[in-house]
């Protein structure tokens, strides 16, 4: 089976707003485990198709499955068996770190006795344990990063989407936090990233660079860069999407 | 079930974490009813007059007499030029100059009339027109002991007669304003918090991007947005407890009617206007624009057309088509028939009518819009 191997599987997938297609028949698959990096400049459609792989929008025409479900038809599924972590933050900030970690534990249906070990278990390996009881909005952006990507995986979900997880923060806090990417992936859950930092699409194990509403290019970086002739990926993406981040 | 309560807290926390916000919502009623039922009262009460009596005589005396004994005036002193009444109401020492002309029993006596004017400041037309009305009736009260005064007998030809009084009151006889602008307050009050924080909470959710991940988690969206709602009721029903019992211990302005009837009528209006807050989360993308739009759109014609501070009846017909469509006028009309005039719940079943059917449109309209947004 395809679904075995595959966490998500597209096929034409496509979001028309009008007369406008944002999404024009897209079709591409991410292996389970995978660290699956989503390109493109801003407009070429790449929001609005994970906004559709999340169940946030429903697609025009096509196929979507991820982690095993139709996003058409059982978008309910999709959404109990993946994270979601957008560029701003998404948690909290006049919440105290665990009751963050208690409130999105309860969205996702956990048992509070599942919540707390967790909760716990996490902390201490972030580090964080001492500030449990701070509010969000003291602690430094790198932090919430961290904090959010780890709420995002605490219902253990097979998929994590991260839409551009690391804007604005420093160099040393998105290394940090590619070290959790890292780790997510080793345990096993499919990571699919979007970002704007070249450098980290070098980290992917594939990466997709999309260009007004298609897919231009898609494959592993080193491939990629061989592929076009480059030296990094950034000079990749330049000649597909024409320069504009 | 456990998903909604889990949301109920959250939003409970998101309240009483920010304190000053908290403290507000609970205070702001209490404010309101002081503010409005003591500073800015057009009640009339302790005015100061000063008095040019170009007289002297027994029934001037009588007339001056007569305002200062009334609880509405007091005595600030003689004065002989129309300069020094002039300076002394724009200085406000005293808010009316009784003006009596010379001659004045002689005049009465012999032409059956005779002239006082009543000097006041316009500037604030609410409380000269006040003023005036109470002078008036106080000095055209004492037609019988002036005539008496005047050595005419009531049955004596002439009929003098200085100021017939046309006002007539219904169910406020003392004026109190206090009875004009409770219903107002409770509009004014109930609207602000269920419409506009309401609004805001949700709005802000979208601005923070928080909104966002709760769409791509399992919780239902009617989860989310049914859980905003009940902590804003909860603070509403506080609130409206608050203003009644302020408004019975502290204002004096009674229960009339049936207590049963005012709450199910405040209930239904807190459904409207959490329903409007919901239609306003629906178009406003920033907390600003929800601000605004529930502020400007919403507050200045709950202010101005509901009937709050001039009545319906006196405002240009366009403007009182407009005002049919105003939710807080019908509650501000229903809680006047309820709560002044003891009116049984037949003579209000238009305005829970039309208030009812307002918060299903409205309920309707902004699910529709939430739903589209996701298509």
């Amino acid at each position: 089976m395809k679904e075995k191997t595959y966490a998500i599987i597209t096929e034409n997938l496509t979001k028309k707003f009008g007369d406008f297609t944002a999404v024009d028949s897209i079709s591409f698959d991410v292996k389970r485990g995978e660290i699956f990096g989503f390109l493109g400049a801003n407009g070429a459609g790449k929001t609005t198709a994970m906004k559709m792989l999340c169940g946030l929008l429903k697609p025009t025409s096509g196929m979507g499955m991820v982690a095993g479900y139709d996003i058409s038809k059982n978008s309910e599924m999709v959404k109990k068996n993946i994270g979601y972590m957008s560029q701003r933050f998404s948690l909290y900030q006049d919440l105290k770190v665990w009751e963050n970690f208690r409130l999105f534990g309860g969205i996702y249906g956990l048992k509070d006795g599942e919540i707390a070990s967790r909760t716990d278990e996490m902390l201490k390996s972030l580090g964080f344990f001492d500030e449990r009881d701070t509010l969000v909005q003291s602690l430094p952006a790198g932090w919430k990063q961290k904090l959010a990507f780890s709420v995002a995986i605490l219902h253990k979900p097979s998929i994590v989407f991260l839409d551009e997880p690391t804007g604005g923060v420093d160099p040393a806090a998105r290394r940090q936090f590619w070290e959790l990417i890292y780790a997510a992936a080793e345990s096993g859950i499919t990571v699919f990233v979007t970002t704007h930092y070249m450098d980290e699409a070098e980290y992917c194990d594939r990466v997709s660079i999309m260009s007004e509403g298609v897919i231009a290019a898609l494959d592993s970086p080193e491939n990629l860069k061989y592929k076009y002739g480059c030296t990094t990926v950034e000079e990749v993406f330049h000649k597909l999407a024409g320069g504009q981040l | 079930m456990k998903q909604f309560w889990v949301f109920v807290k959250k939003e409970f926390m998101h309240i009483f974490r920010d304190g000053r916000t908290a403290m507000i919502l609970l205070l702001m009623p209490i404010v309101q009813i002081i503010l409005f039922g003591f500073a800015l009262s057009n009640e009339i009460k302790n005015v100061k007059f000063a008095v040019i009596d170009h007289s002297n005589d027994a029934i001037t005396t009588f007339v001056t007499e007569r305002l200062s004994q009334s609880e509405y005036f007091i005595f600030e002193r003689d004065i002989s030029t129309e300069e020094e009444a002039d300076y002394l109401i724009k200085s406000s020492q005293v808010s009316l100059v009784v003006v009596y002309g010379a001659n004045f029993r002689e005049n009465f006596v012999r032409e059956g009339k005779s002239q006082i004017s009543l000097i006041v400041d316009g500037s604030d037309p609410n409380t000269a027109s006040g003023v005036l009305r109470y002078a008036s009736s106080i000095i055209a009260s004492s037609n019988e002991q002036i005539m008496t005064l005047s050595g005419l007998t009531p049955h004596s030809g002439a009929k003098p007669t200085f100021i017939e009084p046309v006002v007539e009151l219904l169910y406020n006889p003392q004026m109190k304003s206090a009875y004009n602008f409770v219903p107002g307050v409770m509009g004014l009050i109930l609207m602000l918090i269920c419409a506009m924080m309401t609004s805001v909470s949700i709005v802000r959710e979208k601005e923070t991007g928080t909104m966002e991940v709760l769409l791509a988690s399992p919780v239902r969206p009617v989860i989310v947005i049914l859980a905003k709602t009940v902590p804003y009721f909860i603070l509403s029903v506080i609130n409206l407890a608050t203003i009644l019992l302020l408004s019975v211990f502290v204002l004096g302005v009674p229960i009339t009617g049936s207590i049963f009837w005012l709450v199910l009528a405040s209930f239904i209006f807190i459904l409207v206007s959490l329903s409007t807050g919901l239609l306003i989360s629906s178009f406003a993308n920033t907390q600003v624009a929800a601000m605004l739009i529930s502020g400007l759109v919403f507050m200045m014609p709950v202010m101005l057309l509901s009937g709050m501070i001039y009545p319906v009846s006196n405002m240009p017909y366009l403007l009182q088509i407009v005002a049919q469509f105003i939710p807080a006028k019908w509650f501000i009309e229903a809680v006047r028939k309820l709560m002044i005039q003891g009116l049984p719940v037949t003579s209000v079943l238009k305005e829970l009518l039309v208030m009812t059917s307002m918060a299903l449109a409205f309920i309707v309209l902004s699910i529709r819009s939430f739903k589209q947004r996701l298509e």
